[in-house]
């Protein structure tokens, strides 16, 4: 398994496509915890893949003003497809030329596939990785630790702009 | 090895004994194919091991993909809060490919159960804190999909097929035998 940059690293800067004509960069979410959730492909076949899990998360991360992001190495148009056929409220980058950078400088890349780890790290308000997590390729790692992390974050590493629990979806 | 961070409690819709040496716990929704699947095999589990195991079923309805897994959920609630809620839930699990309100109301008229009370329950989302509370207490717990087991408290990661839970329940009730 991959060595994934540890906790107290700061998050290496990316700018990659979120649809096939908007680019988003990481720097952009500066000032709000936020979580990159690497995946090695859309269209896995269960139900309960981890994006569509995330995806019925999503409420509980915003209560603490998180962001989340799905990256794999999958095309802008693949990805536009799958979020429209899951319903997908989150946006999914495409690490997709070249091929696996932000993965591999995350360490989270998976040579002997071509393909993301199942990697997620969870960024503070300044952009430090507060926590991460390697997840064996086949083991959806699912959303505690994500949720175990964002409730440990001190406040001020949030910035405070959570929202309150009872304007939340 | 994820573990199961909300114990079981008379809370919870369960078969079997309670002081079975096996509890497997299913996290489960009802629009899911796998359920589905799933739902069988748990019955044939329930023969195999009898009396040693005791079932416990929770909601997790994956609502954005499956529209009709949230009513559902509340329904089988609703069946439960009038002693039937294993009815309900095999009736929705065995007619899953019908899910949608006219299969819940049939079902809950083939119970002896009021339409009017049932759609009231859905129409004020009566049950909706519970299912929530049971999806919420499955996310911390790290269930990261349907179905999702956990066999004495601790996530079944390999296939939910009859062979693998069947092998991966011995192995749990050997590892507690005493010495």
């Amino acid at each position: 398994m991959a060595h994934i940059l540890p906790e107290g690293t700061a998050a290496p800067d990316f700018k990659l496509r979120v649809t096939p004509d908007q680019w988003l960069s990481l720097k952009d979410l500066r000032g709000k915890p936020v979580i990159l959730a690497f995946y090695p492909a859309d269209w896995s076949p269960v139900c309960g893949d981890q994006v569509t899990l995330y995806n019925e998360v999503l409420s509980e991360f915003r209560k603490h003003g998180a962001e989340l992001l799905g990256i794999s190495v999958d095309g802008a148009w693949c990805h536009q497809a799958f979020v429209r056929h899951r319903r997908l409220h989150f946006p999914l980058l495409a690490d997709f030329h070249p091929k696996g950078a932000v993965a591999k400088s995350y360490g989270a890349y998976r040579e002997t596939d071509g393909v993301c780890e199942r990697a997620l790290f969870v960024l503070d308000n300044k952009g430090v990785i507060f926590w991460s997590y390697c997840s064996p390729i086949a083991v959806n790692p699912g959303a505690d630790g994500i949720l175990d992390a964002l409730e440990r974050m001190p406040r001020e590493r949030k910035n405070g702009q959570a929202q309150s629990s009872s304007h939340a979806a | 090895m994820a573990k199961l961070k909300v114990p079981v409690t008379q809370r919870d819709h369960s078969l079997g004994p309670a002081n079975a040496p096996i509890t497997l716990v299913e996290y489960g929704d009802y629009e899911c194919p796998h359920c589905a699947r799933a739902h069988s095999i748990v019955g044939a589990l329930r023969d195999h091991f009898a009396g040693e195991l005791r079932f416990v079923f929770r909601h997790f309805p994956l609502a954005q993909i499956h529209p009709n897994a949230q009513v559902a959920a509340q329904s089988a609630e609703f069946a439960g809060a009038h002693g039937k809620f294993w009815e309900m839930h095999d009736g929705i699990y065995e007619n899953q490919e019908q899910l949608g309100f006219p299969l819940l109301f049939a079902l809950a008229a083939a119970l002896g159960l009021a339409e009017a009370e049932l759609r009231e329950a859905l129409e004020s989302s009566e049950y909706e804190p519970k299912v929530r509370a049971d999806f919420l207490g499955g996310l911390h717990s790290g269930v990261n999909g349907t179905p999702t087991f956990f066999i004495n408290g601790e996530r079944h990661d390999g296939s939910y097929e009859f062979v693998a839970l069947v092998a991966a329940i011995e192995a749990q009730l050997h590892a507690e035998a005493p010495l």
